[in-house]
């Protein structure tokens, strides 16, 4: 899936400006992006390792093992095969209220910390495991509560009420995580998972 | 006073509880910052080529032109839906990128105006969705897996329905 539309974005890419007679734009477009990627790359590197090292002080502190026993009983529920007081848990409750908060800054660091505790769970280290995609799929379709992003774009273009979709969002989030969720119980169940 | 302006002090207040948590339990609170940082260097170098790779994809593919193109193309598909045209380039390249999405955004809300149909169901798109293929490969990839079988499948399934409820949702609220 991953390698055909990555595939397919550059071949369409290409084929798209030569027909319009502008194949030199592929060579410019290849490395101006690769540039900006590697800026972008960069930048998130800086944001992981102040989340990593504030949040390693926090569970020495003790601060994760309470939000962890608050927030277990709401996730158990969704990741039945991760034993009871796993670190994956504690990230996965970050990254969601980080997502919920709008703090797309926060919620990438505590994703990939959720990644690496539950691939510590997995027979299989080359295959996604049923809690993985559990996971995913709650990240990427997750409620939101303050749209913070799109908030901001509406501000600056001069919007009347810039906060007026807070709740269409709210709604529109919301109603994806639970469909999102409800198919990931069912393909957990026909797969035998 | 923005409605967002207490969000301000959710970051210097964690930072702050922790430390101070931290402090009073005895912990060596820089020595441990610098071994988690040290993990979050290590992770953030294995992402470099993820969004390298991602990031020629979808410039090539917005650069050149093809992105309007396919929208000009689906356009009657999802207009059959309720979508307008317009709406089209946002929701194919939300997926794949934060930066290529806002940039679209910013041009709708110019364009047709925040206040328009267009320019509030752009925001409240932007605003319920997810970088989902970006996100699912960079989380995939730091890990190393290379079978995912269903995983994002099922996410961009996610922002379909996500797209759906949106339309509904900013048709109900604001054309009634």
């Amino acid at each position: 899936m991953v390698n055909t539309i990555w595939a397919a974005m550059i071949l369409a890419g290409i084929v798209y400006a030569a027909v319009q007679g502008n194949v030199g734009l592929v060579t410019t477009a290849i490395f101006s992006q690769a540039a900006s990627g590697l800026t972008v790359a960069l930048n998130l590197l800086a944001i992981i390792t102040v989340w990593f090292g504030l949040s390693r002080v926090a569970a020495r502190a003790g601060l994760l093992d309470a939000l962890a026993r608050l927030i277990a009983p709401v996730l158990r529920p969704l990741f039945p095969d991760i034993p009871r007081g796993h670190p994956s848990l504690t990230a996965i409750a970050l990254n969601i209220a980080a997502n919920v908060l709008g703090l797309a800054n926060a919620a990438t660091p505590f994703g990939l910390q959720a990644m690496k505790e539950l691939q510590r769970l997995n027979p299989r280290p080359d295959t996604v495991t049923p809690a993985m995609i559990t996971f995913l799929a709650l990240n990427s379709a997750c409620a939101t509560l303050l749209p913070a992003t799109a908030v901001a774009l509406r501000a600056q273009a001069g919007a009347r009420e810039p906060a007026i979709i807070i709740g269409p969002a709210a709604i529109a989030s919301g109603a994806a995580m639970l469909f999102v969720l409800l198919v990931d119980r069912w393909t957990r169940r026909t797969s035998g998972w | 006073m923005t409605p967002l302006s207490w969000t301000a002090w959710i970051l210097p207040g964690l930072v702050a509880v922790t430390l101070v948590a931290g402090l009073r339990r005895r912990v060596p609170v820089y020595d441990e910052f610098v071994a988690g940082a040290a993990e979050g260097v290590r992770l953030g170098l294995r992402l470099i080529p993820l969004i390298i790779g991602i990031y020629i994809a979808v410039g090539l593919f917005r650069e050149s032109g093809a992105l309007a193109w396919v929208a000009q193309a689906a356009a009657p598909v999802l207009a059959y839906a309720g979508f307008p045209p317009e709406i089209l380039p946002l929701m194919l390249i939300r997926p794949f990128s934060n930066a290529a999405a806002m940039g679209v955004i910013a041009e709708l809300l110019q364009e047709h105006g925040p206040d328009s149909f267009v320019g509030l169901l752009a925001s409240v798109m932007q605003g319920s969705s997810e970088t989902t293929f970006y996100v699912a490969t960079l989380y995939l990839g730091s890990v190393g897996i290379r079978r995912s079988l269903h995983a994002v499948h099922l996410c961009l399934l996610g922002d379909l329905v996500g797209y759906l409820a949106a339309l509904w949702a900013t048709s109900v609220l604001f054309l009634a």
